[in-house]
């Protein structure tokens, strides 16, 4: 199953993730990216690409 | 093979072309760009990359192995001429043709040209060229005047003073941030510049600027004079529309379309980003919009209703920007402009910043929000905005965050 990786050192809190797929992503009191789920099923594969694609500073990523 | 040409090749045409594959399409994906660069992001140009801190394999948005992975075929180097829509074909600047079946129009905004030429030492900021330009010249010790104090003037500002440079901020408004977040709030930011050292002129114009780099004399309206040896130009941004004057599309500062992202009038032509005047379905107005955000956003939507013509989905989304100036992490959601009142929880004083200014008004629903230092404060106002929160419910929710700085 396609498997979320995120940087949490470039993390800067944007938070463009979080309203693409909010069940995935969420952000801690420090305003870094927490990752609700790791293995994302291949049906919300594009949803959650596009969520990763609207993060300003590249930190997430969907590895095979 | 069924073919989607995408004009431009900045983050909205970019991020059109990758959600076309994230959403399945499997026809020929064409990129054009003017710039012979590989596809890069703007957002550093006037921080990160301006500072020297990033390289530009920091700011790529796409490599040449990225795109060949994805099948996005680049044809960069070349501007796009001239729309033909009756026949489905782009015309390039060297005069060949690209056919399509559809296409995507995504050729940005340009720096608003400074009114005043000089030989040298005046820049805009808006491309990679521009920004190494401006950082060879800010590596010269000598005073910058930035002509603007809105986004960009600010970041660069913040950054050439970062840098050791001496700074002037001039903007024929008293507040320039104000019109964004409001005349109180503006002030804040003022504060911010000056308690970083650089001198705010604001409510006075650029009469004349003369000389050249290294020595140049500005002219104010009010009569007084500066000199610097670097003066930077951030009055805005003009879509780059021009090309497509005889496309038959509405074009008046920017290209018209629908909710879906579709121009009026022409069959299977989209247009996303800064170029997009789009019709907002929540707002029920006709919008330019030119924030980063904005321009991924209507991409993803496009990319979606070009692979799935049958279940088309709207643009509609809340308005989201940043900008970091000096040590303010600065986020701002919805419309803060059009707010009648609001309140500050936690603080926006000295070197601990960290709080929400929320707004709203006569609706008493929230209407915005403008935060500092504070993402998971800006993340849960994005959401009350999404949900159509009240104003009231919003207060107590950012108030519960943060307890110990709110006063």
């Amino acid at each position: 199953m396609p498997r979320l990786l995120a940087d949490f050192e470039a993390c800067q809190g944007y938070g463009n993730c979080i309203t693409g797929a909010s069940d995935v992503f969420d952000i801690d009191d420090d305003g870094t990216v927490v990752l609700l789920k790791e293995e994302i099923p291949e049906a919300d594969r594009a949803r959650v690409e596009e969520a990763a694609r609207s993060c300003p500073v590249n930190a997430l990523t969907i590895e095979d | 093979m069924a073919t989607v040409v995408v004009v431009g090749s900045s983050v909205a045409g970019v991020r059109t072309a990758q959600a076309l594959r994230s959403e399945g399409y499997e026809g020929r994906v064409v990129l054009v760009g003017e710039e012979s660069e590989l596809p890069y992001d703007k957002p550093p140009l006037s921080k990160q990359f301006l500072a020297g801190a990033w390289d530009s394999a920091k700011v790529a948005l796409l490599t040449a192995e990225a795109a060949e992975a994805a099948g996005i075929e680049l044809r960069l180097g070349v501007a796009a001429k001239r729309l033909d829509v009756a026949r489905r074909q782009l015309v390039l600047a060297d005069g060949s043709r690209i056919d399509w079946d559809s296409v995507v129009l995504a050729t940005g905004a340009a720096a608003r040209p400074s009114p005043w030429s000089v030989e040298s030492g005046v820049h805009v900021i808006r491309t990679l060229a521009d920004s190494k330009a401006l950082r060879a010249d800010l590596a010269v010790d000598t005073p910058v005047l930035v002509v603007g104090g809105g986004f960009i003037g600010a970041e660069v500002a913040a950054t050439a003073r970062a840098l050791g440079r001496e700074v002037t901020v001039v903007d024929p408004m008293r507040t320039p941030i104000g019109r964004v977040v409001g005349g109180d709030v503006g002030e804040q930011f003022t504060a911010l510049h000056q308690r970083h050292g650089v001198t705010t002129r604001f409510g006075v114009g650029v009469e004349s600027i003369t000389g050249e780099a290294g020595d140049l004399t500005i002219e104010l309206t009010d009569g007084s004079t500066l000199a610097a040896g670097t003066v930077v130009v951030g009055i805005g941004a003009v879509p780059n529309d021009a090309w497509l004057a005889t496309s038959g599309l509405m074009v008046q500062d920017g290209v018209t379309c629908d909710e879906f992202c579709r121009a009026l009038n022409a069959a299977n032509v989209y247009v996303v980003g800064d170029l997009a005047r789009w019709y907002h379905p929540g707002h029920e107005e006709h919008l330019r919009v030119e924030h980063w955000t904005n321009a991924v956003d209507s991409a993803t939507v496009a990319a979606h209703n070009i692979a799935h013509p049958d279940e088309l989905r709207a643009h509609a989304p809340v308005e989201y920007v940043w900008s970091d100036q000096y040590d303010w992490k600065v986020q701002i959601v919805g419309r803060p402009a059009t707010a009648t009142s609001h309140h500050l929880v936690g603080t926006l004083d000295g070197k601990v910043a960290r709080g929400a200014v929320l707004y709203t008004d006569d609706s008493g629903r929230l209407r915005g929000a403008v935060t500092v230092n504070w993402p998971k404060a800006l993340v849960t106002c994005r959401r009350l905005m999404t949900a159509g929160a009240t104003y009231d419910d919003a207060l107590t929710q950012l108030s519960a965050l943060a307890p110990a700085v709110t006063r």
